[in-house]
């Protein structure tokens, strides 16, 4: 009976996946070619990178609004980096590195400065943004080494795009850590209570830090792609980029009162975006139009079982 | 009564520290800069931070019910353009019905939110979030992605928010008003301390007959009122209505909340501390160039400003809140 309904969940984002092939490739001829598909996997990989540790971040209850500020932070510090030579292995340490530290600087705040995660949060997305502001000003960084362009624009094997690997070998890992390992357990544990979590002897907030520095890492790793693959930086990059990412996460039935959501759920619901964004774009809808689907999209998920459940 | 009296004079000590900050601030500035202090300065200062108190207030009360309201620049963004949409198509029609159909669009807007919060129990923070993003596509439907610009209002529209009276702008004279009406509202009004209630502990409230949905969607429905009138003014001043008016200012606005003490948790905070929280914003932001720093490094400086209020005020708070809210029983 516990069970039930996340299933249930995942099947209808499976079914609506479904219905966006069917749906799309009937409007659009160009839809149904692996070229075109293989495009469309940049649309969400980048985003759904960093959805998956802020899926354990929200099922812990906590929530990191500042993910795409520290993409823009790190990827400033790549830039930074190239400009004085640095070649690209020290470009992916800096962007990781980079993204680390800021999740780390979060997780200090929630756990040592006491401070509820979306407040901190939307500090730190201020001040991360304000960094990148700070030190660009209305520059432009595109200095990159030839071999950088790898990460963001290579090809692992025919169509399939290093990052769409990347991406699905992680959401392997993540979901292996979050279902099937006690450290799964206690994140659902935490989220659901904290409070017994804390006298069941789980460490919560040596969970939470370190929830916050995976987040941040990960946003690092989002920052290396988006940056190879775009080539440049600038310090609008990935602007409004927390809000798709937490749409994903909530349309993947991760509820943001915690203790609730899969893996599984959350990489439908990247699916789902991916092909909404993309869908709508072969129909030449503008993205701001689209920004209503994906509105309504978010408050028809929370709204649905709420309704059900009232009867 | 007896827990009530503390909690106001802790209030009370945190909007005098702030205020004094704040003081201390703009006489380090005159000191620097003698003409900072003078009149004309003062009154453009005032007239800069004026959209910002009026939405701080709309946001504290939505606030104060354990609530977030992250649709209030969108909705001030699409009431903005229905109003200049407005304007263009009856020239004649005066400031009057700008001003109530800003106000109307901008209260069935945060009625929304309300409703979704109060009747589904829906978390307010993916609620306001689908419904920002669902207000700024509708701006683009209505407007087809055009500018409406300033050869396309009228005098009146645009000399209403510029009019000044004993020179002060309307615009600040609104702020002014508006902060008085809260300041007093909040104090007096057996709403308010329903407020305070709801949002400082449900349940007791529950038990003393105070409906927290209620509340919430009461909240909601003002802020978006404000954020509907704060769309018109924001057209008039700025002279332009575009798709992206205000975008990201939800965030400044809750910044300047979270600053004049607004507790996260619910429950708290004061609408004096409100106002000097956004006046402290507003000579952050105006000093900034005098000193010779570069406007690009004004949002990192608002980060630490947050960073700073909040892990002073979170020393003395106890937190039981997840990420914003637990179902009501």
């Amino acid at each position: 009976m516990k069970v039930s309904p996340l299933l249930r969940w995942e099947t209808m984002l499976a079914v609506v996946v479904v219905l966006e092939f069917v749906l799309f490739s009937n409007i659009s001829p160009y839809f149904l070619s692996v070229d075109t598909l293989s495009d469309a996997s940049f649309n969400f990989t980048e985003r759904a990178l960093v959805a998956l540790p802020l899926a354990l971040l929200i099922i812990a209850g906590e929530i990191d609004i500042s993910v795409a500020a520290i993409i823009a932070l790190a990827s400033v510090a790549m830039g930074l980096g190239a400009a004085h030579g640095v070649g690209t292995p020290g470009l992916v340490l800096l962007g990781l590195g980079t993204g680390l530290a800021a999740g780390m600087i979060n997780g200090a705040l929630v756990t040592v400065g006491r401070v509820p995660s979306i407040v901190a949060t939307i500090g730190t997305m201020t001040l991360f943004r304000g960094a990148a502001y700070a030190v660009l000003g209305d520059r432009v960084l595109k200095d990159y080494p030839a071999s950088f362009a790898a990460f963001g624009q290579g090809y692992f094997a025919g169509p399939v795009s290093n990052e769409l690997v990347l991406f699905a070998v992680f959401a392997v890992l993540f979901a292996v850590f979050l279902h099937r390992t006690r450290w799964g357990r206690s994140i659902y544990a935490i989220g659901a209570n904290p409070v017994a979590s804390r006298f069941a002897g789980v460490a919560v907030n040596r969970y939470r830090f370190a929830l916050f520095a995976l987040t941040g890492l990960f946003s690092g790793l989002a920052a290396v792609l988006l940056t190879s693959r775009l080539g440049s930086t600038r310090p609008s990059i990935a602007q409004g980029w927390e809000l798709e990412i937490i749409s994903i996460v909530i349309l993947g039935g991760v509820s943001v009162w915690g203790g609730k959501g899969s893996i599984p759920g959350v990489v439908l619901a990247a699916l789902v975006f991916g092909l909404v964004t993309f869908g709508l774009g072969l129909m030449n809808i503008p993205g701001i139009v689209m920004s209503i689907f994906i509105g309504l999209l978010l408050i028809l998920v929370v709204a649905v079982p709420a309704l059900l459940n009232r009867r | 009564m007896n827990k009530v009296t503390p909690r106001l004079s802790e209030g009370a000590r945190r909007d005098l520290s702030l205020g004094a900050l704040a003081l201390g601030m703009c006489a380090a500035v005159t000191f620097a800069f003698p003409g900072f202090a003078s009149p004309a300065n003062l009154a453009g200062l005032l007239d800069d931070t004026a959209l910002l108190i009026m939405l701080a207030l709309g946001q504290m009360l939505v606030i104060l019910v354990r609530g977030i309201d992250l649709s209030i620049a969108a909705n001030l963004a699409l009431c903005g353009m229905l109003a200049a949409l407005f304007n263009r198509a009856l020239p004649d029609a005066g400031v009057l019905p700008v001003l109530v159909l800003s106000l109307a669009s901008g209260a069935m807007l945060g009625a929304l939110n309300g409703l979704l919060v109060w009747k589904l129990a829906l978390p307010p923070i993916v609620v306001t979030l689908g419904t920002m993003s669902v207000y700024r596509g509708v701006i683009y439907l209505l407007s087809r992605g055009a500018w409406v610009n300033e050869n396309e209002m009228t005098r009146a529209f645009l000399g209403f928010t510029r009019a000044t009276f004993l020179g002060l702008s309307t615009l600040s004279w609104l702020a002014l008003g508006f902060a008085a009406a809260f300041i007093f509202g909040l104090r007096r009004l057996r709403m308010a301390r329903g407020l305070y209630a709801a949002g400082g502990n449900p349940e007791a409230a529950a038990y003393a007959g105070i409906d927290t949905g209620r509340m919430q969607f009461i909240a909601y429905t003002v802020c978006g009122a404000i954020a509907g009138l704060c769309g018109y003014l924001w057209v008039a001043r700025f002279a332009v209505a575009y798709t992206d008016i205000a975008l990201g200012f939800e965030l400044q606005v809750i910044a300047a909340c979270l600053i004049g003490g607004v507790a996260i948790a619910g429950g708290k905070g004061s609408a004096l501390g409100v106002v000097i929280g956004c006046l402290f914003i507003g000579i952050i932001r105006s000093s900034l160039p005098l000193v010779g720093i570069s406007a690009f490094w004004q949002m990192f400086i608002n980060g630490v400003v947050i960073l700073l209020a909040v892990l002073l005020s979170a020393r003395s708070r106890v937190h039981n809140r997840a990420i914003l809210e637990v179902p009501r029983a």
